[in-house]
This record gives structure tokens, sequence and C-alpha cells, in this order.
């Protein structure tokens, strides 16, 4: 009798035990249908808002709920460094958000997963949309994704600097060669003073590349084009700013310092970064600093950085969602909003809205902003991005530290890449 | 009797089997599977629902084997992975040894000493490597300043190809010997002081008498702490990741290591099915090297009963 008891007893407890596996792997959001006129609740995934700019995001949630009331938004926000691992695991489980961010080098690689709903004919009238930014987030003919915002690079120079070294400012028509010149003459005001900060990076290299008419991949994007000899001249130049001119520091001579705190120091003469520092410069430089276009040498390029929202496709609320994502990104309300904030550039082009971005100061010359816009050029993106971004920036290490040439080192890269990057 | 007392203890075992069957034995079977794919590590899976035909889809056979042991990039890390515990293997066994040694002195200062040694242990890896990056700083770190004014000139350690590897080394005994210095003590506070006495009455000298009484008597512990260091060797991960610059893996790849690239296949480059088969390949190395270990020991641990 015991015995049967104790037997029993095994039984349930395993049913459970084998139960509650069951449920807690699928317990995710089954959720059903809802019929028309009843609450849905859309849940938002992001990490480009955060502190001031998530209150701005905020903002426009609010605004959206003025015209959709049926729709709840739950916002959850994460850091930069966290945000990727944490979608991955929830887009492995299936419990990704209805909408959710990505960045422009993580998109390709979702998109070619088929876990994002194609939004083309739900997002509604897309032509106040930048059409370079809205382009970059469509993957073979389909619209993945809706972009929220871009941002590009400038020179950012400190005029104080200039003034006290007798270099003259950067304009629109300086080169490479001009902006050498100004480096060396602000070098020269003290052993701790550099001229410029234009990290070698795999992003500053296949922009640099683009600057002296070079290329990372062939036209039809189906070849690595690294040792083109347009490209190891540019590399000669860049690994020559640090060993030879020394107009820019190297790795032991930053000693861990980032290149922001460097220029905020005032021992800086010029920094090519991005537009999103104009904040930060703003309230943290206690001198004179402005803006240009980031010089070229034979030709002038410049990034172009962006983010999107994305929609899930296993969300129970496309159409809802969609709607979300769309009004985020392109509306007039929210571009308002994202401007009053300098939040980086809506990717809209509605001129009152863009207008009032550029009368907010420091820096004078925002017009730059605008005008780099003609240049853009966007990475090579492929589906294997961060392992070819690795194979890159090791190369150009290796020139940097003098260990290799700058030939030696790119034809090395164009080995490696052409071994482990499947372009197809 | 027997039997009920059997079903008994299952009863009270379910709980931890349960977690053992699913955190450990069916990610161990997912993650084998897993080797045999393609999958990117960024697309829906489910465990309970058409797993098999989910593999079936992704199957792709050896070819993430094959390719491993292909790509020069593998035996460019095992050499890495190699050199490392080449060099830290025998100085943490030195260094805890001396440590034991150190702390067993029936000293009034040797709780100090015993807390000091441990304080590593206890630091978390992240704020344990961010020091010791300080420290190893070309520039403006302390150790190169020291030398400095003894007229050397430092390296560039984690700047340079050749020194990256021994500053992690240099780190990771510094981490690490506090831990086997208190098992190596246990050791030693377990020989019976017979010995020494008797030793003492013949007139042994201090190092014949850690040759033919400590070392023999602490092997078997020895072992284990070789056993358990070669292990944790194997799998270094956070002090690579924190202390060469965005954790880039050094210098040309100097510190690119095992664990390293396993993450960064599974969560950076998105080829999941390529890093399953990496940790299989590591699974059996560490495996492989265990079992060496347990032939060779009898040739060398004397156990006293």
């Amino acid at each position: 009798m015991m015995m049967k008891v104790t037997k029993r007893c095994i039984w349930w407890v395993s049913a459970m035990v084998c139960a509650s596996v069951l449920l807690s792997g699928c317990n995710s959001n089954t959720a059903e249908k809802p019929a028309s006129g009843e609450n849905v609740t859309i849940r938002l995934d992001q990490f480009s808002g955060n502190g001031e700019s998530e209150e701005a995001l905020k903002k426009m949630i609010a605004k959206f709920n003025e015209q959709h009331p049926d729709v709840t938004v739950e916002l959850q926000s994460f850091g930069y460094d966290d945000y990727f691992t944490q979608l991955q695991s929830k887009v492995v489980g299936g419990s990704a958000a209805d909408v959710f961010e990505l960045n422009f080098e993580n998109f390709v690689a979702y998109a070619s997963e088929d876990v994002l709903l194609d939004v083309g004919g739900l997002m509604g009238d897309s032509s106040g949309f930048n059409q370079t930014a809205l382009k970059a987030f469509q993957y073979k003919g389909k619209q993945l994704g809706i972009p929220n915002s871009f941002s590009n690079v400038v020179l950012i120079y400190n005029k104080d600097l200039f003034d006290k070294a007798g270099a003259a400012y950067p304009t629109d028509d300086w080169t490479w060669a001009e902006m050498l010149e100004a480096a060396k003459k602000v070098r020269a005001l003290s052993q701790d003073t550099y001229g410029l900060y234009r990290p070698i990076s795999f992003h500053e290299f296949y922009k640099g590349v683009k600057q002296n008419g070079g290329n990372l991949l062939s036209e039809d994007g189906k070849k690595f084009t690294v040792n083109l000899p347009q490209n190891v001249e540019t590399l000669k130049i860049m690994s020559g700013w640090v060993k030879d001119s020394n107009i820019m520091p190297s790795d032991a001579q930053m000693g861990g310092m980032g290149d922001w705190d460097l220029f905020k120091s005032g021992r800086l003469g010029m920094i090519i970064t991005g537009i999103w520092a104009f904040g930060d410069f703003a309230d943290n430089c206690n001198f004179a600093w402005d803006v240009a276009m980031e010089p070229g040498n034979t030709t002038k390029a410049t990034h172009f950085f962006s983010n999107a929202y994305v929609v899930n496709k296993e969300t129970a609320n496309p159409e809802a969602a969609a709607a979300l994502a769309a009004f985020l990104s392109g509306s007039k309300e929210a571009a308002q909003i994202r401007v009053d904030s300098s939040w980086e550039l809506p990717p809209v082009t509605y001129s009152d809205v863009l207008d009032f971005y550029l009368k907010v100061t420091p820096p004078e010359n925002r017009e730059a902003v605008f005008k780099s816009l003609d240049y853009l050029v966007t990475p090579p993106v492929v589906k294997q991005q961060s392992e070819m971004q690795e194979i890159i920036t090791k190369h150009l290490n290796n020139a940097i530290s003098g260990n290799v040439s700058a030939k030696d080192a790119l034809d090395a890269c164009q080995a490696e890449l052409e071994q482990k990057i499947n372009l197809e | 009797m027997y039997k009920k007392q059997g079903i008994k203890a299952f009863l009270f075992l379910l709980p931890s089997l349960a977690g053992l069957v699913l955190f450990n034995l069916i990610p161990i079977f997912v993650s084998l599977m897993l080797s045999f794919t393609d999958w990117s590590g960024m697309s829906r899976v489910r465990l309970f629902h058409g797993f098999f035909q989910f593999v079936g889809d992704k199957f792709v056979g050896v070819s993430n084997y094959s390719q491993l042991v292909k790509d020069s990039e593998f035996w460019a890390v095992l050499r890495h992975n190699a050199y490392f515990i080449l060099l830290y293997l025998p100085l943490v066994l030195l260094f805890s040894l001396l440590v034991a040694l150190i702390i067993q002195q029936k000293s009034r200062i040797a709780p100090v000493y015993r807390m000091l040694y441990y304080i590593p242990v206890l630091t978390s890896w992240v704020a344990g490597a961010l020091i010791w990056k300080w420290m190893l700083s070309p520039e403006y770190g302390p150790i190169n300043n020291v030398l400095a004014s003894l007229g050397i000139k430092g390296p560039l350690w984690l700047q340079s190809e050749v020194w990256a590897m021994p500053s992690i080394v240099l780190a990771s005994v510094w981490k690490d010997m506090g831990f086997y210095g208190m098992i190596l003590l246990s050791g030693l506070l377990a020989i019976n002081p017979e010995y020494y006495e008797a030793a003492d009455i013949d007139g042994a000298g201090y190092f014949h008498k850690f040759k033919c009484i400590t070392l023999p008597l602490l092997s078997p512990i020895l072992f284990y702490v070789i056993m358990l260091s070669l292990i944790n060797a194997f799998q270094l991960f956070p002090q690579i990741m924190v202390m060469t610059k965005n954790g880039d893996a050094g210098p040309n790849g100097a510190t690119m290591v095992m664990v390293e690239r396993i993450y960064k296949y599974a969560f950076k480059f998105g080829r999941m099915g390529y890093a399953a088969a990496w940790s299989w390949v590591l699974f059996v190395i560490i495996f492989a090297f265990t079992a060496l270990q347990n032939v060779l020991q009898r040739k060398w641990v004397y156990y006293d009963t």
C-alpha cells in the first residue's frame, strides 16, 4: 500500500516538474489577436534614448497616445552595452518586444534571419523621410526598419588653440594637407598638446579610404578590395599622423584617456567625431569651439550613422506596432521634440523643423552638418559585420604599431577576409 | 527495504536533479546538436517543440569542425592558450606554495598575511583587471614609473604583442595565488608534525625536510591544485576581456584564447553553431589533459595511508 502511494507521489512530482519545465519554456506572449476597438499593449525596447532623451521619447509616446488612445505603450530602455545581448536572448526565446531598436550595423544580421516584419505597407506616407536613411533599412527590397534618427561626423576644433598657434580656422574646402599643417602648428604649442584626433578604427578607415578615392569592397559588393594602392596610401598617411608627425597621440600617449575628454581638457586642436558630441561639448568646454565639414584628400566623404525601429515578425498587433514605429520616427510632432531636446537629427525633410536645429549654438557653423549630408557614405554591410570589423581593426593596429608596413598589413587583411567572410 | 530507501532518496534528490537536467544536461546536449548546425544564434528556437526539425533544417554535418581545424586562427589560439599555461602554471604553483609556507609560520602577523593574500581572490575579476590595466599603463602606470626610476625603459605591456600575454599571466597569478595557497595550506597543516621532529633529531636541514617530507606528503593536494588550475587556465576569459583594449583580444590577436573566441563567435559574430563546435573541442582538450594527469599521477603522487 505504502509502496503504491510513494509511486504515485513520484509520478505526480515528476509530472509537475516536467509540466513546469515545458510551461516555463513557452510562457511567452502567445496573446490572441484582440478584437478591434479593444485596448492593445505594444512593448517597445530601445537604447538610444537615455537620460534627457528618454524623457523626450516619453513625450513622443504621449503625443502618439493622443492619436491612438487605445494603444498602451510599455517602454523599456537599456544601456547600449547591454542592449544587444538581452535582445539576442529575447529573440531566440521568442519574447522580443513588439517594436525594438536596431543600429545600422546589426540591422543586416537580423534582417537576414527573417525575424523582422516588412513594414512597407504599414508605415503609411513615407515621403517626409530622408530617402538615404530610409533606403539604408531596406533588405532585399523590403522595408524592414524605420530609421528614427541619424547623424554624421564633422571636424570640431578648439578656436582658442588655433588662435594661440596662429593657425587659420578650418574651412569647408580644406583637405588633409591643410589639416596637417594646422595640426602641426597646434602640436608645436607644448609637449602635451596634440593637433588632431581621429581614431584609426574600422569606421574611420573605410571613410578615409573613400576620401582618398578608394574602397574596401568592389562596386557590386562581391569582392574585397582592401589592398588597393589608394587604400595603402590612406593607411600610410593616417598612421603617419601618429608615427611621423605625431600630431595625433598614440594609445600609449593617450594613457587610457578618452578622445572626448582630451578635447574637453583643451589639449586637442581638432577632433573628428559625431554630431552627438555637441551637447556634451557645449556643456563641458570652457573655451570657444566650432565645427567645419570634414576634410578629405581627393574627395569628401562623411559617415552616416543611423538607428531604426523594427517590428517583431511575431507581434500580435502588427498594425499598431508599425504605427508606433512610424510615428516616433517620421511624424512632424516627434521630429520637433527630437530637435528640441538636441537628440541627433530626425530622419525627415520638414524644413521648418530642421531650421530650428540650426538656431541652437554652439557651434556657430551648424550649417556644416547639413552640407555634409551631400557626402554620406555607408559602411560596407555584410552579414558577418562584427567579424569583418574585428579582422580589419586588427590589421590596422598592426600597421600603426609599426610591426608591419601598411602594404603588408592590408595584404594580410585582404587574405584573411577572403578566407573568412562570405560575401554572398 | 533498500528499494524503498532508494525511492525516498530519489524524492529528496529530485530538486537538484531537476536543476542538473535543466541547466546542465539539456544545455550540454543542445550545444552538441548545435555544433552540427550553422545557426546564427539570432532567430527563434523552441526547445520542446520541433527542436530536431530545427536542427535538421540548419544541419551542416561536421563542417564546423572541419572548418575549425583548417582555420589558422584555431591553431594560433591553441598556441596562445598553451603559452599562457606554460607561464602561468609554474608561477602560480610556486607563488601559492610560498604563500602557504609564509602563512604557516606561527607568527603574530600570520592572520594579516592570510587576509592580504586572500583579498585578490575575493575581488571581482573586473575590478582586479581594471587595476592591473592601470598598473601596466606604459606612460602613466606605477610599474613603468618604478622601472624608469631604476633607469629601465619598461615595455608597452598590454599594447605590445610580446608582452600582452605575460601581462595577463601576471594579473592571473596575483589573483589566484591566495586561493591555491589556502588549499596548499590545508595540506601543509595535515602533515603530522612528528615527521619533522624525527627529522630534526636526525639533523636534517630545512630544504632536506621540505624535499623529503613536505613535498611527498603534500603531493595529493598538489595534484588537486595542478588539476584545478590547469582546467581553470584553459578557461581564462574575464581578464582578457577587461584588460585588452575594447576586449579586442590584444595587439595582432596576441591574447585570443579559446573561451574568448567562443564568446565572440556566439554573441558578437552571430555564428552560434561554430561557437558550439569550438566549445566541444575545448571540452575534449580539457578532458584529455585531465585523463592524462590521472594516469601520470600514479608516478608521483604519494598517498599516505
